[in-house]
């Protein structure tokens, strides 16, 4: 066990390395940063001179190789835009990513996973007709959109909950929370759901397509033959069988949320990362955008791991194997 | 319950701040957040702006744009390269420092060094000596009509405080640790605001300064700055009633704030030209079937491609009637503006077909367009209509819409002006004439520093003569004579294509008054908010 989890972790450093190599050599297609930095009045000789001193005109082996010498020793640099080390920028981003991803994924778990096993055992009452409608427009309205009607409805309309950002923050060492204040929780309704809804479309389709295909095999039949109650057998039996493809694609799903809570994170001005790097690419700020595609090729890396270990949880043969 | 507490608990706070005597808190928002609060770290106008009500220069805009004593009471140009200034006795900074010419001659020195981007206009200045303490001589290296007004976003700052936070140099976007960076993420002014919190593009909470030197009308006690990327978002908070004032509104969205109770849309013209360039330079051009020649050589066909452009469409349709159509590259705002100068070319198709005829495109030519599609209200749905306008007459145009860091690192010159067609939109920093000239009308020249933004490399050795001469005449008249001669030239040479000059589009809560000035800067000092 100990020697997978550190092959995993050795294999995680290249993925890191081929991502960041991919990176720069993308930057180059992003446009030129210098413009953003500087005002129109300055000289064409201070803006090549900058370019020279930021090692833009390197080729962009060379700016990849000293990006990774200097993320080894910790340094990624400083932020073009916000002119501010970008560890730091990222260290005070982060947590309102984490919160909002987690809060999402919660959701979306919570409601997803009832949801679909309700519509496997009930596939003709009405109200799962109601769920798989539902889970149909959450699969195909866009979420900006969601965001937006979102917004406009408990924000603009209702003015229940607010339209923009994250509240008060109660700061608990280096975390920032949103958590502890009642501003901080109103903020986090509607974004949340907006994140949500999307992941918890898919669990609710994915669950009840596996729990079908379970309650079909022999096994199951077997199992009430037997004479065992319903609830045994759906919950222990079946539910469980469902599980392993569910987790791969859930956690599959957590590294997105936390990846492309881009759009929600820009719709709604939430000071996460995502929004951190929406913006860095609309001002090429290189640097920022180079830490944070590692930050998130390293987050997908280690879910995928503890992917790994749960289906030794999950699934008994596995563990016979190993 | 617990949402009736949280309504008990709000009520109680509205209670409280309802019964502190004229506490009014202000709350915006813009599209962006500044980059760096340190006044010498970027030359640009919503830096500066934004800066402006935290920092002074020794001269200040009015909120019509007239110059006005800032820091300096008044100044006199004694010899044509001296100036005296006279500073104001007994200001004072947030810290409680005093202002004096020492923190000018250090202002000065600083925005000479290398992470300066005010480096520009310190080098507008060769020598400042101190008289006494509240009295300067400044000597500039060539006579400077302009130099008060070049100093309105000359912020000053405290000599003693940048010394003990290790800041006596401007912040480049190089600096190495944050130490280096103090000056970027802490500000010390004289201005009526005092930075209170700060969190880089997601907060900035400012007070008022108690000990500040001027009565102004505002009431407002502390402001809340949020940067609100998405314009759909910032409008419905404005409506919501979460913030104050928001900037800028999409032009679609007027409609929406006019019918929405308790908001309003607060337009007016912008002293922004958007403007047309065409590559005149290239022996061929880069983009286009017409090979061998440039067709942008020939007068007639750029005067064919004026007359094409229909202007009050483009405004009508696109701009909702609130663009200024332009026959100029300057604004009315702007000193040294001409307004007999001021129509634009007719929209005559016919007589463009026929021009381009004489001049041996009968069929037209093809051609291709650089565009950016988030720097400019509504810039790509104007190079769209540009685009159809110009069918009409035979030419057809490929149009490249981008994002502006892509655009501007493809057509600027550091890229070798790339591009044979393009859009640009200009705002003189120093509000005069003579940035124009030297910007986008004098020859490119690397080397002098000239046409930096002359992107099609327009050239005229007459207006070349006459930028040189405007920089240096003091007397107003010959000065205005010399402007009006160069853009005679410009609009004979149909050296550019101008468009319009673009709408302000802000939205603001009902009950708050502010003056929108057409630099596009909110000065807080004349935000009051009613009951």
């Amino acid at each position: 066990m100990f020697k997978f989890v550190s092959m995993r972790l050795l294999q995680s450093i290249v993925v890191m390395l081929v991502v960041g190599l991919i990176a720069f050599g993308l930057f180059r297609f992003v446009g030129d940063p210098i413009n953003n930095m500087v005002g129109q009045d300055t000289t064409l000789a201070e803006r090549e001179a900058l370019t020279e001193s930021l090692g833009l005109n390197d080729p962009f082996l060379v700016q990849y190789g000293r990006f990774v010498s200097n993320a080894v020793q910790g340094d990624f640099g400083m932020s073009y835009r916000l002119r501010q080390p970008v560890s730091g920028l990222i260290a005070e981003r982060f947590p309102a990513t984490l919160e909002l991803s987690l809060i999402s994924a919660f959701l979306a778990l919570a409601l997803g996973v009832p949801m679909g096993i309700y519509t496997a055992l009930k596939p003709k009452s009405i109200i799962t007709r109601g769920f798989m409608t539902l889970s149909l427009m959450g699969v195909s309205l866009p979420t900006f959109l969601i965001g937006i009607l979102l917004i406009l409805f408990f924000g603009v309309t209702l003015r229940w909950l607010p339209t923009f950002g994250r509240g008060e923050v109660i700061d608990l060492g280096w975390w920032s929370t949103g958590f502890l204040t009642a501003s901080g929780l109103k903020s986090l309704i509607l974004p949340a759901i907006t994140l949500a809804i999307f992941q918890m479309t898919l669990i609710v389709r994915l669950v009840r397509a596996e729990m079908l295909e379970v309650l079909r095999t022999d096994y199951i039949k077997f199992a009430h033959a037997r004479g065992l109650s319903p609830r045994l057998i759906n919950f222990s039996i079946a539910l469980r069988n469902t599980l392993v493809p569910v987790i791969t694609i859930i956690g599959l799903q957590v590294g997105s949320i936390i990846a492309f809570a881009i759009i929600t994170e820009s719709v709604f001005q939430w000071p996460g990362m995502g929004l951190l790097f929406i913006q860095a690419v609309s001002e090429v700020d290189i640097p920022v955008m180079a830490a944070y595609l590692l930050l998130i090729a390293f987050v997908f890396v280690v879910i995928n791991l503890v992917v790994d270990i749960l289906y030794f949880v999950v699934d008994p043969r596995l563990r016979v194997q190993s | 319950m617990k949402i009736r507490n949280m309504l008990a608990a709000s009520a109680c706070v509205l209670a409280l701040g309802a019964g502190v005597a004229n506490a009014e808190t202000f709350k915006w928002s813009f599209q962006g957040d500044v980059q760096s609060l340190d006044p010498h770290g970027l030359n640009e106008t919503f830096t500066l702006g934004f800066l402006g009500n935290v920092y002074e220069g020794l001269t200040s805009y009015s909120s019509d744009l007239q110059i006005q004593p800032g820091l300096a009471v008044s100044w006199e140009n004694t010899a044509p390269t001296t100036w005296i200034f006279k500073l104001r006795e007994g200001v004072k900074f947030h810290d409680g420092g005093d202002f004096n010419a020492d923190d000018v001659i250090f202002t000065w020195k600083r925005t000479l060094t290398s992470g300066s981007d005010m480096k520009g206009y310190g080098a507008r200045m060769s020598d400042i000596k101190k008289i006494d303490d509240y009295t300067i001589q400044v000597e500039t290296p060539a006579p400077n009509p302009i130099l008060p007004r070049e100093l309105v976003f000359y912020y000053m700052m405290d000599k003693e405080w940048s010394e003990k936070h290790n800041s006596v140099e401007a912040t480049s976007p190089k600096a190495a640790d944050a130490t280096a960076t103090y000056a970027a993420q802490n500000a010390n002014g004289t201005g009526p605001f005092i930075l209170a919190e700060r969190q880089p593009d997601v907060r900035s909470k400012f007070t008022r300064f108690d000990g500040y030197w001027k009565d102004i009308p505002t009431n407002v006690t502390e402001v809340h700055f949020t940067p609100i990327s998405q314009g759909a978002t910032r409008v419905a908070a404005l409506i919501s009633g979460e913030l104050d004032m928001v900037y800028p509104v999409p032009v679609q969205d007027w409609k929406r704030l006019d019918s929405a109770e308790g908001v309003r849309p607060l337009t007016g013209p912008e002293a922004r030209t958007i403007f047309l360039g065409m590559d005149q330079w290239r022996d061929e051009l880069l983009y286009s079937n017409i090979k061998g020649k440039n067709p942008f050589k020939d007068q007639r066909v750029r005067a064919a491609m004026a007359h094409a452009i229909d202007l009050n469409a483009i405004d009508k349709k696109i701009m909702r009637g609130a663009a200024v159509p332009a026959g100029l590259l300057l604004a009315p705002q702007i000193n040294g503006f001409d307004a007999d100068l001021n129509s634009p070319y007719a929209y005559d198709p016919e007589k463009s077909k026929k021009l381009l005829t004489e001049a041996g495109y009968p069929e037209g030519f093809e051609l291709g367009m650089d565009c950016p599609n988030n720097r400019y209200v509504n810039d790509e749905k104007i190079c769209q209509a540009v685009v159809g306008l110009l069918a009409r007459v035979g030419i057809k145009v490929d149009l490249n819409a981008q994002p502006k860091s892509k655009y501007f690192a493809k057509v600027s010159p550091q890229n070798g002006n790339d591009t044979s067609f393009y859009l640009l939109g200009w705002t003189p920093s120093s509000m005069d004439v003579h940035n124009v000239l030297y910007n986008l009308m004098s020859s490119f020249d690397a080397e002098k520093n000239t046409g930096q933004f002359n992107y099609g490399r327009y050239s005229n050795t007459r207006i070349d003569e006459i930028a040189g001469n405007v920089e240096k005449e003091t007397d107003q008249t010959k000065r205005q004579n010399m402007v009006a001669e160069a853009f005679s030239i410009l609009q004979k040479d149909v050296g550019y294509l101008p468009l319009h000059q673009q709408p302000l589009s802000w939205g603001v809560r009902d009950g708050v008054t502010l003056a929108q000035r057409a630099d596009n800067v909110l000065d807080l000092r004349y935000v009051v908010i009613g009951k």
